[in-house]
């Protein structure tokens, strides 16, 4: 089926035959679409002459751009420093069995969350940390990490 | 206007810690009666306390609580318009007992002076305290001046190789060409480092002044501050930081009259830590992969698309006001004669006062420790602290008396790094903290230089067998190996300081390498599959409690007996261990 690349058309208009516009251009775009399709990525090659080869590179180096659907919260677990000698593990095992996540999985069945690690969020002081969306919680311990999503839950009204 | 203040410490520390409850309970009690001004401000750097109110302009003077509870805040408050000393978890005062007067007494703010002092998103509250007039003094002055006055304060890079400021803008200064860039790396990579967060959420225009006078002394008209996108904080008060001076004509055509223009934009960081490289950061800004690329050519000569172009860290253009107000002579003053000046360290991991601080140079790092940083978090031993994140190395408890200089850090085999300090105690294995560092690099390396990309995974394979019991003896020596040719081999930094982490475990630690080698165990308590659970007879009183939780029943014994664990069954979950309330489970 093919997609529907209209609401791109605005940020394709602005950013045409500019100078290194790559990283905020797919930026927004997966702002829009939610992440990166590899069609998504052959239509803004088609669009802004650029060889497809170079967005698929830049997309796929930076762990910021998302090949896969993403879960409607983003919950980044911190594995810093800090956070990794203050049992950030301990925290990443209880998210996972609160998800119901296994293995590799990253993503809820139920689309709600995806669970990515990052290095370090910047509240080493408070480590462990984990940050949902743009909240950061901290001082955290794996006891108090259902009580946490429970919120987020309950505004879907599960 | 009101005499009394009341400032929030609303960072992106103190809102993790909840203060923006408090600052709502305050909104609505201001409202209500009225009375003292509401504000809100950046970090103190005593993040431990978090969240943080200040009280002031009453009788008492200054008056700072910690860890506030928004259900008593107001009653806190109510008691200092009063003149009464809250009843509370007084952490700072001017004229009383504050718990943590002393830390900040060690201390020597020229970075973070304003942090956690004014309102990061007023710049009416920034040229008050001394704002922009090191900008209109700068543009007094010829570039050259400006260049020679920073090449004398002897500031060197705080982005972590500490190479000379003012030699580095004198080259870029010199360079042929018309268009020129300055840039300021705000990447922060170093996982376990907070500095330049807290510096720019405090207080962006100190960063942004500092800029505008480097570009003034090297004749760049254009600039990017190049900030990482896990900081959505700092990024919104640079942005409004550069709109405020802008309507202030600090930035923009035609500075303060002058024939001089610079134009300044913020770059979002897309999450690759090998971006704080700086050949990687303009090719990342190009919109590239951010990969390294060989130099000379320096970014002094060829920088963003081709043109000159300066780069610095955060922390070293937040020295730059300081400089060119109190001159060369008095940063002089403080420091050490080869590294003079002042340093911010991110304070965490096992310390009681995690959190950001500023010490003059020269200080040891026994003092760091336990005087300005508090002293140990538990009652756990000090043992190492971590410098220098993934390029850095773990300093022993033997070497706290090294004072904090560029050159006697590098001696340890750590490095000063851009200023993240891990404590740890002897709860932590210095293997696995390798074996962390490994992960961190190996998963990092862009992949250019093959022994960057397959040299660090070599190591790391090594290094998870060690800690799984199935090291060999020869397992050391490769690693050495290994780490010798990856620093030879590769082209960046990022790969030549990699095995750093490993050379200075082996160095301060081996004895841990080799009890996982030979003796199979873990002294620390932490690698799994090296743990023993064992009942202590003496201390077991017969309570079922750890059987009941064993998942493979592997526990015997009977009610009021001594207990057994079955080595053979024991899949070493740690779920006795947790379950016994008598400290009867040894883990080790
Ligand atoms: C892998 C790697 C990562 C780096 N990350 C940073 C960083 O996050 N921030 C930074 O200021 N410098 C970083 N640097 C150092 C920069 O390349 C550069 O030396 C620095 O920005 C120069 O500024 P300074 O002279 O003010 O220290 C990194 C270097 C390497 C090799
Ligand atoms: S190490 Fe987790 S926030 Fe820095």
């Amino acid at each position: 089926m093919e997609q529907d690349f209209s609401p791109l058309a605005e940020s394709i208009k602005r950013y045409r035959g500019k100078p290194g516009i790559l990283i905020p251009l797919l930026q927004e775009v997966q702002q829009i679409m939610g992440y990166l399709s590899i069609d998504t990525m052959a239509h803004l090659s088609r669009e802004l002459d650029i060889p497809a080869a170079e967005i698929y590179g830049v997309a796929t180096f930076y762990s910021m751009f998302k090949l896969k659907p993403q879960g409607k919260h983003i919950i980044r677990i911190c594995k810093g420093t800090a956070c990794h000698v203050s049992d950030a593990d301990g925290i990443k095992d209880a998210l996972k069995s609160s998800l119901g996540l296994e293995g590799e999985e990253d993503t809820t069945k139920d689309m709600l969350f995806t669970l990515m690690e990052v290095a370090c969020l910047g509240c080493c002081s408070l480590a462990p940390v984990i940050m949902i969306d743009d909240t950061t919680y901290g001082k955290l311990s794996p006891d108090g990490i259902p009580k946490i999503l429970e919120r987020y839950a309950y505004e879907e009204g599960k | 206007m009101s005499e009394i203040k009341v400032k929030v410490g609303m960072a992106s520390c103190g809102v993790a810690a909840g203060a923006s409850e408090v600052y709502d309970v305050l909104t609505r009690y201001q409202k209500e009666s009225g009375g003292f001004d509401l504000g809100s401000t950046a970090c103190i750097g005593m993040c431990f306390e978090e969240p943080i109110v200040e009280f002031s302009g009453g009788s008492l003077g200054s008056v700072s609580l910690g860890a506030v509870d928004p259900a008593k805040i107001e009653e806190h408050l109510k008691d200092y318009l009063d003149n009464k000393l809250p009843d509370a978890n007084i952490i700072q005062a001017d004229k009383h007992n504050g718990k943590h007067n002393e830390l900040l007494a060690g201390q020597t703010r020229i970075v973070l002076r304003n942090c956690g002092v004014i309102d990061p998103k007023s710049i009416e509250d920034y040229e008050a305290h001394g704002g922009y007039t090191a900008l209109k003094k700068a543009l007094a002055m010829d570039p050259d001046e400006i260049i020679d006055e920073v090449k004398a304060s002897g500031l060197r890079g705080r982005g972590g190789a500490g190479f000379s400021t003012g030699l580095k803008w004198s080259f870029a200064a010199r360079a042929k060409g018309k268009k020129k860039y300055v840039i300021c790396n705000a990447d922060e990579g170093d996982p376990g480092a907070f500095m330049d967060r807290s510096t720019l959420e405090g207080d962006p225009h100190n960063v942004i002044e500092g800029m505008i006078i480097g570009a003034y002394a090297m004749g760049a008209d254009e600039g990017y501050i190049y900030c990482r996108a896990e900081y959505p904080m700092a990024i919104r008060h640079l942005l409004i930081a550069i709109e405020k001076a802008e309507e202030k004509g600090y930035l923009g055509k035609k500075i303060l009259g002058t024939d001089f223009s610079f134009e300044l934009h913020v770059k979002e960081g897309a999450g690759a830590f090998v971006c704080g490289e700086e050949t990687a950061l303009m090719q990342s800004i190009e919109g590239k992969r951010g990969m390294p690329t060989i130099r000379p050519p320096f970014p002094a000569e060829s920088g963003l698309w081709g043109c000159p172009t300066n780069i610095n860290n955060v922390e070293t253009w937040a020295n730059i006001t300081y400089i060119i107000n109190q001159g060369s002579v008095e940063f002089r003053k403080i420091g050490t004669d080869k590294s003079p000046g002042t340093k911010v360290f991110a304070l965490a991991g096992k310390i009681a006062g995690s959190g950001l601080i500023e010490v003059p140079m020269g200080i040891e790092l026994r003092d760091i420790i336990y005087k300005v940083g508090g002293g140990m978090k538990t009652d756990k031993p000090f043992k190492a602290v971590q410098m220098g994140g993934p390029s850095g190395g773990c300093i022993p408890a033997s070497l706290l008396d090294t004072i904090v200089d560029y050159d006697s850090i590098n001696a340890t085999g750590a490095i000063m790094g851009s200023g993240g300090m891990v404590v740890m105690d002897s709860g932590t294995c210095m293997v696995d903290v390798a074996r962390f560092f490994l992960h961190f690099t190996q998963s990092e390396s862009c992949g250019k230089c093959t022994f960057c990309r397959i040299g660090t995974r070599r190591m790391l394979e090594i290094l998870t067998r060690i800690t799984e019991g199935k090291g060999e003896p020869e397992d050391i020596d490769k690693l050495e190996d290994l780490a010798a040719n990856i620093i030879k081999g590769s082209l960046c930094g990022l790969g030549q300081t990699a095995p750093n982490p490993v050379l200075t475990t082996l160095r301060y630690f081996r004895d841990e390498y080799l009890a996982h080698i030979e003796a199979k165990r873990c002294p620390a308590g932490v690698c799994n599959s090296l743990l023993r659970y064992e009942v202590i007879p003496d201390k077991c009183v017969g309570c079922t409690a750890c059987a009941r939780k064993c998942p493979v029943s592997c526990i015997s014994g009977k009610v009021k007996e001594v207990h057994y664990i079955d080595q053979e069954e024991c899949i070493r979950c740690g779920a006795c261990y947790s379950a016994c309330k008598f400290g009867a489970i040894n883990k080790g």
